[in-house]
Order: C-alpha cells, then structure tokens, then sequence
C-alpha cells in the first residue's frame, strides 16, 4: 500500500477531485497549507510599509491506494494540476506498512 | 444670556450623539489595524475612555476647561465642579443652547480624544494601568489645554490663535501624547524587523466611515448653532476628507504601485483630522486644497517612526499630529472674515500678511510642548506605580486572553472546550 501526498494550487482542487474518482480512487484528506518552493511568495503594502510574505497557500491532497494502483493515481493527480506555470506542486509517494478500518477493524488492502 | 433656541439645541443635542458615536468609530478603525490577538483589548481601550472621562469630566474636567478664569487663561475655576450651577451661562459664550448640553457636547471631545492615544501603545499595555492613565489625562492634560484654546478667556484664543473644532485640542494634543506614550511604553517585542500587518481591513474601514459620519457632528456642531456657519464647517469638513482620501491613494500608487484600502481609509483621516481647526474659517475650494496636502503630508509621515525607532504603533503622530499641524498653519494663509467674523486677522492669501500664521505656529509649539511633557510625566508616573506595560510572556500570549480572558474570534476549530463555571 501507498499514501500518495500531493501539493497543488489550491484552484485545481476541484479538477483532481474528479480526475481521483475517475480512476476510482473513493476517499481522501485535504488540507489547506503553506510553504514555497520556485515560486517565492508576494508582497503586501500597508501605510507604504512592503512587507514580504513568502508562505503562499496550497493545498494537500492525500490518498491512500493498493501498490497497483499507485501509479496510475499519481500520473491523474499530475495531469490534473498541470498548469504549466511555475508552482503546481509536487506529487510523491511512500510506502504504508499498515491500514485499519476503524468501524470494522478491517486491516490493509480491505480496508482502502 | 439669549434664549435658548430649540433647532440650535435639537442641532447639538443630535452632533453629541454623533460625536460620541466616534469613539466606537475609532476603537474599530483602531482594532482592525492590530494583531488578531489584541483586538479586544483595543476594542476595550477605547469603551472604557467612554466611560473613564466622562466621570473625571463631569466632577472636574468640565470645571477646570469651562470654568471662569483663575488666572493668565490658563485654567478654569472651580464653579462647575459636579455639573453645579448648570443654570449660569458658560463664561464668555453666548449661547441659544442650554449649558449642560455644551458641557456634555464637550465632553464627548474628552471622550475622543483620550481614546485616540492608545493607538500609540497598542498590544502592551495593561489594562488597569491604561484606565488610570487615561482618567489622569483626561484631566491634567485635556482640560486645560481644552481652556486655553477653547474658552474665549483662554490664553490662545486671547492671543488670536485659532481652533475651531480641536486642531490644538484634540488632535496635536492627542498626537504629542501618542509620541510620549510610546516612548516611556517602549517597542513591541520584534518591532520593526517583524511584520505586523492589520489583521482585518474591514473593521478598519468601517471604523474610518463611522469616524466620517461623527466629523460632521464634530465640526458642524462646534458652530454651537444650526446656521450658515454650521453648513460651511459641514460642507468644508467633507471635502477635506475627500481631498485626503485621494491625496493618500494617489500618493501610494505612485511610491508603491498601488492604491489600497488602508490608505483610503487613513486619507480620508487625515483629511478630517486636517479641517478640524480649520472647518469653520475656511471657503470650500481652500477646504479641499487642505484635505490634499495632509492626505499627501500623512502618507509621508507615517514613515518617519521608522527612521526615529519609536513604536507609534498606529501612527497617531504621523495622521493626527501631523494632520492637525497642517490644518493649524494652513489657517495662517487661508483663514478669512468672509466666512466666519470671528477671524480677526485675514490669512496671507487674503492679504493679512505672517501675523496669523506666527501666532498659529507659536501655538503648535505651546501645545506640543505642553502636551508631551505633561502626558511624559503621567505615564512615567503611572509606570511607576502600576507598570504600564505588560509582561512578555502575555505580550507574546495576546493581551485578548492575558488581560480580558476572551478570544476576538472563534471559528469553531478544535479547541476542546469546556464549561467549568
């Protein structure tokens, strides 16, 4: 089992949404975030005092699949929140030793 | 005494119902401007002026601003001590309205104006020790500089200077004040290198138009009479806050590259804080000339705390002191008898030459002067008794939970509370 974590542009939330249930993915967590990698963050003005905020706001996508299905997971997410502009995000993965169900005590892959 | 007159005092009985109406104006164009953790303790600041001043005022502030004067027109005698002797017109006025209603139109300045200090020390100052200052003040600061310009036996108004709605009293009064406050009060730990950007805008402009609103009440009614004079200082007060809202933005568009909400609302500000002195001696085109130079002279002001290092935290120096400076000395070249008769020395415009505009500098000085060692003192004093700042550990906590035990905002996050008592 693999959690995939993904970090997108909080306005391409809705797209990878779908393009998970497309590919039959049936639950994930999302959070809204901050951090930056390339893209730096923006300036504010208050009272002609700049100031530099370098935190800009993403969101995170998690989702738990079977191995099998990592893969193909990843590759809908990154098409998803491809926009080509600089700050899209980055997908990963890594490997989940163990899932419980907690109302059936199911354990791994029955309980994705 | 005339009689009284009931539209002049339906006029002023409605503007002290306005002007009241600032300081809940302020405390929200204030709360807006601080971290999300002092909102309240802003908030509180300013409502516990409304109700700290308005005892000291009545057993004695009013006295000593109104009263006959004791001696050189620098203070007021003891006659009205408690409200007594409401039935006695104010000395040196002739008014159509009652004289408790003039009292109590005046103590809604006192109010105002003790309230507009605190932008000066916001997020570190305690509580008990902020309402003992502020009673103090109300009354060994406020009330006698209120004599000097206010009363006509006042040594200001003996010497020319003019102030028609609290250029001297109110807002270089309050903006000395602030300089003095922050000084003995300190920086807020991590100023300036940290940012401390205005948590929430809205309230903040909100505040700027119910300020707007209780100006007219302000001005206008510092006519003491519903006339022409009240429409000019009414008409002269809006445009000046026109001019500064303009003035401000198309300041900032051309130094930052941007015109934004804050610099709309602190314009308009300044304006108003500008044509305080002024509304009623002033033609409308003069008003809004005005209104620009202190939108444009506040937005450069503002600056200077950083160069000097002093933790103005709201800029009460850089919009009310300046602003109100501004306002004073444009009377030295605009000032006319075509407007109000009480101008006795045209401004240099109309051909009147320096003379108003010396005596309306010399007054600048007296009233700083005064005003910053006066208040310097207070605060050293209460400092000295009850330390005015609060500890680290609460300034870094938020003075919301430290002092008052509340939160501004709760949105419901996960916070596990519990009901103990």
């Amino acid at each position: 089992m693999r959690l995939v974590t993904a970090i997108i542009k909080p306005f391409k939330l809705d797209d990878v949404k779908a393009a998970l249930e497309a590919v039959g993915v049936q639950g994930m967590t999302v959070s809204e975030v901050q951090g930056f990698g390339r893209q730096r963050g923006h300036t504010e003005v208050y009272r002609g005092a700049e100031y530099t905020v370098d935190f800009v706001p993403k969101i995170r996508v998690e989702v738990l699949v079977d191995e099998a299905d990592a893969a193909g997971v990843v590759d809908a997410i990154v098409s998803a929140a491809h926009s080509g502009a600089i700050g899209d995000g980055k997908v990963w993965t890594v490997l989940v030793d163990e899932v419980v169900r907690v109302r059936t005590g199911e354990r791994g892959p029955d309980a994705l | 005494m005339p009689a009284i007159d009931s539209g002049d005092t339906g006029w002023v009985l409605v503007c002290t119902a306005l002007v009241l109406l600032m300081t809940p104006g302020l405390a929200f164009f204030y709360a807006g401007m601080v971290r999300a953790k002092s909102v309240l303790s802003m908030l509180m600041q300013n409502y516990v002026c409304i109700a700290v001043v308005s005892v000291v005022w009545v057993v004695l502030g009013y006295t000593i601003a109104f009263g006959s004067d004791v001696g050189g027109g620098l203070l007021g005698g003891f006659r009205f001590t408690g409200m007594a002797h409401m039935a006695e017109p104010v000395p040196g006025y002739e008014l159509s309205i009652p004289p408790l209603l003039f009292a109590f139109f005046q103590l809604m300045f006192a109010i105002l104006t003790t309230a507009l200090i605190s932008g000066a020390m916001a997020d570190r100052v305690r509580f008990g020790a902020f309402v003992v200052f502020a009673g103090l003040w109300s009354l060994l600061v406020y009330a006698p500089l209120a004599h000097w310009a206010f009363s006509p036996s006042g040594w200001m108004v003996q010497s020319g200077m003019l102030d028609f709605a609290g250029g001297y009293v109110v807002e270089i009064n309050c903006g000395a004040a602030a300089l003095a406050v922050a000084i003995v009060v300190g920086r807020r730990h991590g100023w300036p290198r940290e940012a401390m950007p205005p948590h929430s805008l809205p309230l903040t402009l909100l505040g700027a138009g119910l300020l707007w609103f209780g100006w007219f009440g302000f001005n206008a009614g510092s006519a003491l009479k519903a006339d022409g004079l009240a429409v000019q200082a009414l008409v002269n007060t809006h445009m000046a806050g026109v001019g500064g809202l303009l003035a401000w933005i198309a300041t900032e568009r051309i130094r930052n590259g941007v015109a934004t909400t804050l610099g709309a609302a602190s314009g308009a500000v300044a304006g108003l804080v500008a044509i305080t002195p002024a509304c009623g001696y002033l033609d409308t085109l003069p008003a809004l000339l005005l209104g620009v130079l202190a939108g444009a002279g506040c937005v450069l002001a503002v600056q200077l705390k950083y160069r000097f290092g002093y933790d103005d935290s709201l800029d009460v120096v850089g919009v009310h002191y300046v602003g109100g400076v501004i306002g004073i000395l444009f009377l030295g070249f605009f000032a006319t008898s075509g407007v109000n008769p009480a101008v006795a020395h045209e401004g240099l415009v109309y051909g009147g030459g320096f003379g108003q505009l010396g005596r309306q500098a010399v007054g600048v000085v007296a009233a700083t002067a005064f005003s910053f060692l006066a208040t310097y003192l207070i605060a050293r004093a209460v400092n000295a008794v009850i330390p005015l700042r609060v500890s680290d550990e609460d300034e870094d906590t938020g003075l919301d939970q430290a002092l008052h035990s509340e939160s501004a905002y709760d949105f419901g996050s996960v916070r596990s509370m519990g009901r103990i008592g």
